[in-house]
């Protein structure tokens, strides 16, 4: 009897992601998207842009590290499960940052005589 | 009592193997779950000798029995060996290893070797942890906090931050587990909405092992750094903030505490409606407030932090949401008392215990409310006030939820019966012995009384008295259970598949279970403790 | 001996699933959990960096101007080769290549055995510099003309930075020894196009650690190219 998490409530998704390939093609578009996107940091990081410079290469970077996760990661042909993990640990470092945050920023504000 | 040995003739998965390397090296969850067994209780009893030395010396007011550097030694021992080897690992180490893959109609978890992995791992870390206790002790307080455990302690630090470094990797590889096998490896037809909660408690306290610990493991290792190589992350003589060691050290640590209880509240949610014979009132909303505690759980860390000097607005923030994550508790316990309204109670040593719990939670739960409001915190923080709230909850409610969860499993666990009779008495006893033990620290900690200390004004004694003998009260309530599980293996009755009965599919196997738990795998066609189609039979009672 | 793809899937299906398919997909779901634990590990050490960054930006702005953008760039490029090679090597395993597996792993593994190379250089300058935190550490911003405005919480910055890189490169040894194994396996014929999720897995590990450099790059190395 062949048992696999049938679920007759509720419809999750059935994907095989094992078995969807990936043209090669589409890796080596990927690796010189990355390339390029590694070279325009470094050249980012030379011209002042003052506040912006951070804004830029974190712009940069997470768009390097989302095609890392939904191409070479496989998370485009992947489970809805998978892709709420991903945003599940985005979500918690952010809770991190941000609360943290919330202290060393206000810090200021108060005077203590 | 029973008065022939009587023995379990057919196979399960205590006799199909023999020998110490059969148990050693087992990939069967339910021999895994037996193993922590051991080990838990193990350092239960080493964390209780702690607290018994503590009781002792707060006997007196002037601090007589031992030096306040060995009292200060004494009572974080005492704290990290009852936090990170005992409750965070016990209910879902112990009791769901062994029963969330017969809840959901699965021959094992997701990654059986992953779980004994894990064991070992937890092992490696109580040895290294009470190697670093025996050859000299840590005396930071369970907290680690900075710049005292980095630079001026001149105790095992590094040692004891390991210890608990390896066991978080523990805790993270269980809670990984068991979300992918409740993801994974439910069988045909059990839906979400027909989960047992204790899954779902289980699965909410496993989302948090998952994203907190690892915070906690590199701010140790930072810890560990610090005091190696004297770089200054957390001095403010180099530069560094302690209290960031404070917001990295709180962030896992106060979900910590969740971990720690609501798997405590998942038992508690399968024994309150087996012996009220009804169905959870209100089943989404208690699976839902799991959720919603393991999530809210997460920002409210910096309540621990309200005097330590951070900023008076990040304090209101966090003010704030803490009230927030005490409703999703409330709702549990309006759901639980609201199960049993018209309900069929029967009152054996399970639903004692978890009366207990409902009843001693609730305590715990509102003076944490108390602790949570900025003007109250200033005048009890650091008191013996704060010290009862979290006995509250930790002992008064999730110590009795796992010796809930022992009785109520322990037919399926052993094949036997535990004496009914020894254990009413046992559970009469630990509600006693923990009223007399620490209601009288709320009184004490708001009449001011200050926490870690070994001496106090001479005011504080009569409280103090009255405190340590309702520890020995307790300490006896915790070894009679000991005793007589013990006794059962042997000596108790045959327990038959589901002598509560009670609605579950790990109540559809034989007491105790086969190696592979199915024969076949069940397919499930009925609602979660669908009771009322239940018929009424007398349920089985051991002597 | 020509195992079919079939056996070998017979082979390696554990008794507790029911199938490959449920395998396959609960090995891969508990990767991804994993990796989950793992940015939440790295996590802390980001959130120590967010703290110190924006509460002493001239001291980070005068480290990172230590560090040598180029060889930090090479390593950039150096792992996102190897990402690349690492996929097609999974790739490779998907449909049923096992020798062009191991060539593309052994390739990936040579990439990474580089990052560690460059990382070795570049700690041994800085460790030659006295930019290692602790007693001895002594910081030189390199200009006569700019001298260090706040060294205390410039060794922080570098506490930091080895702090992350170290952790970084400790996983990449891992990495590369996950890949060694993967190797040895490949070369005795376990994997199928029915059974690769090893591969996949360690695929997926790797690109996490190629995913974290990708982050800690512009965070630690480009700051910004001007004084204060």
């Amino acid at each position: 009897m062949t048992v696999t998490n049938f679920q007759p409530a509720t419809q999750e998704e059935h994907f095989s992601p094992e078995s969807h390939v990936v043209p090669v093609s589409l890796y080596v578009v990927i690796w010189a998207t990355l390339m390029v996107c590694t070279a325009l940091t470094v050249f980012a990081a030379s011209v002042d842009l003052g506040i912006f410079n951070i804004v830029v290469a974190l712009v940069i970077a997470t768009f390097k590290g989302t095609l890392v996760v939904l191409f070479f990661m496989h998370l485009r042909y992947s489970t809805k499960l998978t892709m709420i993990t991903v945003i599940a640990a985005l979500f918690w470092l952010f809770i991190m940052f941000s609360l943290s945050m919330t202290d060393y920023l206000t810090r200021a504000w108060s005077t203590y005589g | 009592m029973a008065t022939a040995v009587q023995t379990v003739e057919r196979e399960n998965y205590l006799n199909s193997t023999y020998g110490i390397k059969s148990w050693l090296l087992t990939t069967d969850h339910k021999r895994i779950a037996m193993l922590y067994l051991v080990s838990i209780t193990a350092m239960f009893w080493i964390g209780g000798f702690f607290a018994m030395m503590i009781r002792l010396e707060l006997l007196t007011p002037q601090g007589d029995l031992v030096s306040s550097d060995t009292y200060n030694k004494l009572f974080s021992m005492h704290g990290i060996i009852m936090v990170f080897f005992f409750l965070i690992p016990s209910v879902p180490a112990v009791i769901g290893n062994f029963v969330i893959p017969l809840m959901v109609g699965a021959k094992d978890l997701a990654f059986p070797r992953v779980n004994l992995l894990s064991w070992y791992i937890y092992m490696l870390g109580a040895i290294t942890a009470l190697t670093a206790m025996v050859t000299g002790g840590v005396d930071t307080g369970w907290t680690f906090y900075t710049p005292f455990s980095t630079t001026y302690s001149n105790t095992h630090v590094i040692g004891a931050a390991i210890g608990i470094f390896i066991t978080g990797f523990s805790s993270i590889l269980t809670g990984l587990n068991f979300i992918v096998t409740i993801h994974r490896m439910r069988a045909p037809g059990l839906t979400w909405r027909r989960l047992p909660l204790f899954c779902w408690s289980n699965y909410a306290a496993a989302l948090i092992m998952v994203l907190g610990t690892p915070v906690i493991a590199i701010t140790l290792l930072l810890v560990a750094l610090e005091r190696a190589f004297n770089i200054g992350v957390f001095n403010p003589q180099l530069g560094g903030d302690p209290l960031l060691f404070q917001h990295l050290f709180w962030f896992y640590s106060h979900p910590a505490v969740y971990i720690m209880i609501l798997p405590g509240m998942g038992v508690i949610s399968e024994i309150v409606t087996c012996f009220s014979r009804k169905r959870v009132f209100g089943y989404e909303f208690v699976a839902l407030a799991s959720i919603a505690i393991a999530v809210l759980g997460f920002v409210v860390w910096a309540h621990h932090m309200f005097v330590a000097g951070i900023s008076v607005y990040s304090a209101l923030v966090f003010s704030l949401l803490s009230y927030f994550v005490a409703i999703p508790s409330a709702v549990k316990v309006f759901n639980w008392t609201a199960t049993m309204y018209k309900g069929s109670i029967r009152y054996e040593t399970p639903m004692l215990y978890a009366f207990g719990f409902i009843g001693l939670f609730t305590i715990g739960g509102l003076t944490g409310i108390f602790l949570a409001s900025l003007g109250l915190d200033v005048h009890v923080h650091d008191t013996y006030f704060v010290v009862a709230h979290f006995h509250y909850v930790m002992v008064g409610g999730m110590v009795m939820a796992y010796m809930a969860g022992l009785h109520f499993w322990w037919p399926k666990i052993s094949g036997r019966m535990y004496p009914e009779a020894w254990a009413k008495l046992s559970a009469l006893l630990v509600f006693v012995g923990f009223n007399t033990t620490f209601f009288p620290q709320f009184i004490m900690g708001y009449m001011g009384a200050p926490r870690r200390y070994h001496a106090y004004p001479p005011e504080f004694q009569v409280l103090n008295v009255l405190s340590t003998a309702g520890a020995s009260i307790l300490a006896v309530g915790y070894v009679l259970p000991m005793i007589y599980f013990l006794w059962s293996l042997r000596y108790g009755e045959l327990a038959p598949p589901n002598p509560w009965n009670a609605v579950g599919l790990e109540w559809m196997t034989p007491s105790p279970p086969p190696t592979h738990n199915f024969d076949e795998t069940p397919v499930v066609t009925w609602e979660a403790y669908d009771y009322e189609s239940q018929p009424q039979e007398e349920v089985t009672v051991g002597h | 001996m020509a195992t079919s793809d079939l056996q070998i899937a017979e082979h390696n299906l554990q008794h507790h699933f029911a199938d490959m398919e449920q395998q396959q997909e609960t090995s891969t779901f508990g990767m991804w959990m994993f990796l989950l634990t793992e940015i939440m590990f790295f996590g802390g050490l980001f959130t120590a960096y967010l703290v110190y960054r924006s509460s002493y930006y001239t001291a980070f702005v005068e480290g990172s101007q230590k560090m040598n953008i180029w060889l930090g760039a090479t390593n950039t490029a150096v792992l996102i080769c190897s990402s690349l090679t690492m996929a097609l090597g999974v790739r490779a395993a998907q449909t049923g290549k096992p020798k062009l597996m191991v060539v593309l792993l052994l390739i990936t593994i040579l990439f990474g055995l580089g990052f560690l190379g460059i990382k070795a250089v570049e700690y041994h300058e800085h460790w030659t510099n006295h930019e290692f935190p602790g007693p001895n550490f002594h910081f030189e911003t390199g200009d006569p003309a700019h001298p260090p405005t706040d060294p205390q919480h410039t060794e922080i910055y570098f506490s930091l930075y080895w702090a992350m890189t170290g952790l970084h490169a400790l996983h990449m040894v891992i990495g590369v020894g996950l890949v060694s194994w993967i190797i040895i396996m490949g070369l005795r014929r376990a994997y199928s196009p029915s059974y690769y999720s090893p591969v996949e897995i360690v695929g997926l590990y790797w690109h996490f650690v190629d995913l974290v450099w990708i982050y800690l790059f512009p965070l630690l190395y480009l700051i910004s190219k001007k004084h204060g």
